[in-house]
């Protein structure tokens, strides 16, 4: 170790020689976020030596799946019950202590609610600018992210002495979750601070259908739906074509459906092969969520509506008559 | 209960961003400016706790250029009892990180004592949502991010959070860090009496360096482009066409 710190200092000027990237699992202490496949790929585009950090209250489900996953070297586990809820408080601990071990290069999770919490948090402790939602690696100090809503990609450098980054997941292809052979070893007991938070509950949408975020064909429906009794309607066509529902701020707002579903800017953002905008306008916001979904219907009795300016396929028509004919046409 | 509210100043987004011709950003000058939406919710949750004789006092702060007065006056005239400026040159301005703000926070949260910082989850320009975790991190705070409700306790505060799939429930001992996510509130519009009042309500201006805080970059901005443009699409005249079309590509079976 402590020869290999010396070789960082003397390559300081030309740069690091070699990459070790942690990256952190998110899951619920059962099953493995598919995010963190997501963010496994980008890992894999920074560089090489790659480990996973499952911290959790229980661990050896997780870390066996991890382990399997394309391109992971090593597979850390924390297990203590104080991390059962995964509290950003008793995470970043965690990676901190994880990372003074070991001198990382990079620390990359997946874009979400969790990471969010967790990966600017870490960057507090260790005094590191993080770097947000990235789409895309140039090398291993280098990326592109969007801002402005998606309207302005900056492209960036960054001298942080480690990268904390947040990847946005609609951008990188899933790792494959066989074919690697990943060594697990636990990390050493880290004395984790209890700083005041307490969880008290988790309310989770339980729903059999895809998950938003992963979905190959999303259903999305807007203010045009006018109650939450028409928004069923929204379900139905999701579920005859087995597709993830999403809704618009507005629909959301107006108390249609749970606030989990809004895809846009400060909600979810989604690229599924097919992507459905039922009465929705097109504001930035909600474009923001899903301008890069390959293809993108929109169907809106008004003609003017921002969305058939990005959409593939428009058709200006009435949702009330249009889904059910949909429906009843794929069934043919 | 002593709060501290951060407000940026940032283009409006009803504003279509145009990125300079020579990609080292996006044209701002001439373009309208508002305080971000998520300051503003974070401000009017403030305001309601102080209305509901939860909190004393409320200090909104900005770190940036003069321009960012406008929105400190905003924000007093919404309620908030004093403002501070924290002013940068328009060069500076171009390259604040969420650290610099957090780093500025954490100073003057040390220099004035609050029991809890309010901050909107992110800013709508450079969508980081890192300042409060940020700031949470450097001073050991409990955080409680995308605050869907507020609920004040004893010497603690329930925040209802929105998480991927759901909402979470945290109790966070004060002093915390709180970020406002869009459904928290609806920010209240400031009258013009306020507006008149808020006028006379004390704004103090300091320089980073007063607080020793460097504002050193960790994040180059390389360069600026316009995202990919999406080539035009094509109105079909009925349902069975458009089944046909999407059937044809597989994207349906």
């Amino acid at each position: 170790m402590l020869w290999s710190r010396n070789i960082f200092k003397s390559t300081l000027a030309t740069g690091r020689r070699f990459n070790s990237t942690l990256v952190i699992a998110e899951h619920n202490n059962d099953v493995l976020s598919k995010i963190t496949l997501h963010a496994i790929t980008a890992a894999n585009k920074i560089g090489s030596d790659i480990s996973v950090l499952v911290a959790g209250s229980n661990t050896k489900k997780v870390a066996d799946e991890v382990s399997k996953i394309n391109g992971v070297k090593k597979v850390l586990i924390a297990e203590d019950p104080k991390l059962e809820h995964q509290l950003p408080e008793t995470i970043a601990d965690v990676i901190v202590e994880t990372h003074k071990k070991n001198n990382y290069s990079s620390i990359i999770a997946g874009a979400s609610s969790f990471s969010r919490g967790v990966i600017p948090r870490v960057g507090g402790i260790l005094d590191v600018s993080p770097i947000s939602e990235i789409t895309e690696v140039h090398s291993n100090d280098t990326f592109t992210r969007p801002m402005y809503a998606g309207n302005a990609m900056a492209k960036i450098k960054s001298k942080a002495p480690v990268k904390l980054i947040t990847v946005r997941g609609a951008a990188f292809e899933a790792a494959s979750n066989t074919g690697g052979s990943g060594a697990i070893e636990n990390v050493p007991k880290v004395d984790i601070k209890d700083i005041g938070t307490t969880f008290i509950s988790q309310e989770i949408v339980k729903s059999d259908r895809p998950e938003l975020t992963s979905a190959k064909i999303v259903v999305s429906g807007g203010r045009g739906f006018k109650s939450k009794e028409n928004f069923e309607l929204v379900y139905k066509f999701a579920d005859s074509l087995n597709a993830g529902v999403g809704a618009s701020r507005a629909a959301v707002d107006a108390g249609f459906c749970p606030n989990d579903l809004q895809v846009g800017q400060t909600g979810k953002i989604v690229n599924p092969d097919l992507y459905i905008c039922c009465a929705i306008s097109g504001a930035i916001q909600h474009v923001a969520g899903m301008k890069d979904s390959k293809v993108i219907v929109a169907i809106n009795t008004d003609k003017e509506a921002p969305i058939f300016q990005i959409a593939d396929y428009g058709l200006v028509a009435d949702v009330f008559k249009a889904i059910p004919e949909f429906m009843e046409e794929i069934k043919k | 209960m002593r709060i501290l509210v951060g407000v940026k100043n940032v283009i409006d987004h009803a504003v279509k961003i145009r990125v300079k011709p020579d990609k080292t950003g996006v044209v701002k000058d001439n373009v309208s400016h508002i305080m971000n939406p998520f300051c503003e919710i974070a401000l009017e949750e403030a305001v309601k706790l102080k209305e509901a004789k939860k909190a004393k006092e409320i200090t909104v702060i900005s770190l940036g250029t003069d321009k960012s007065n406008t929105i400190l006056r905003t924000a007093m005239a919404k309620g908030a009892d004093k403002g501070i400026l924290v002013q940068v040159d328009p060069g500076t301005n171009e390259k604040l990180e969420p650290i610099h703000v957090a780093k500025t926070l954490a100073s003057i949260v040390k220099r004035d004592k609050y029991d809890c910082v309010l901050l909107g989850k992110q800013a709508i320009d450079d969508d980081c949502n890192q300042t409060g975790q940020l700031l949470a991190g450097m001073l050991g705070w409990p955080q409680a991010t995308f605050a869907n409700k507020v609920v004040p306790k004893d010497g603690s505060i329930d925040v209802v959070c929105e998480i991927d799939g759901g909402l979470q429930t945290v109790n966070v001992k004060t002093p915390a860090v709180i970020t406002a996510d869009l459904r928290l509130n609806t920010p209240r519009y400031a009258t013009l009496p306020n507006i008149m009042k808020a006028k006379k309500k004390p704004l103090e201006t300091i320089k980073p360096s007063d607080l020793g805080v460097s504002l050193d970059n960790q994040t180059e901005i390389l360069e600026v482009n316009e995202p990919q443009a999406r080539s035009a699409g094509e109105i079909v005249p009925d349902v069975k066409t458009l089944v046909g079309k999407l059937k044809e590509k597989g994207l349906i079976e």
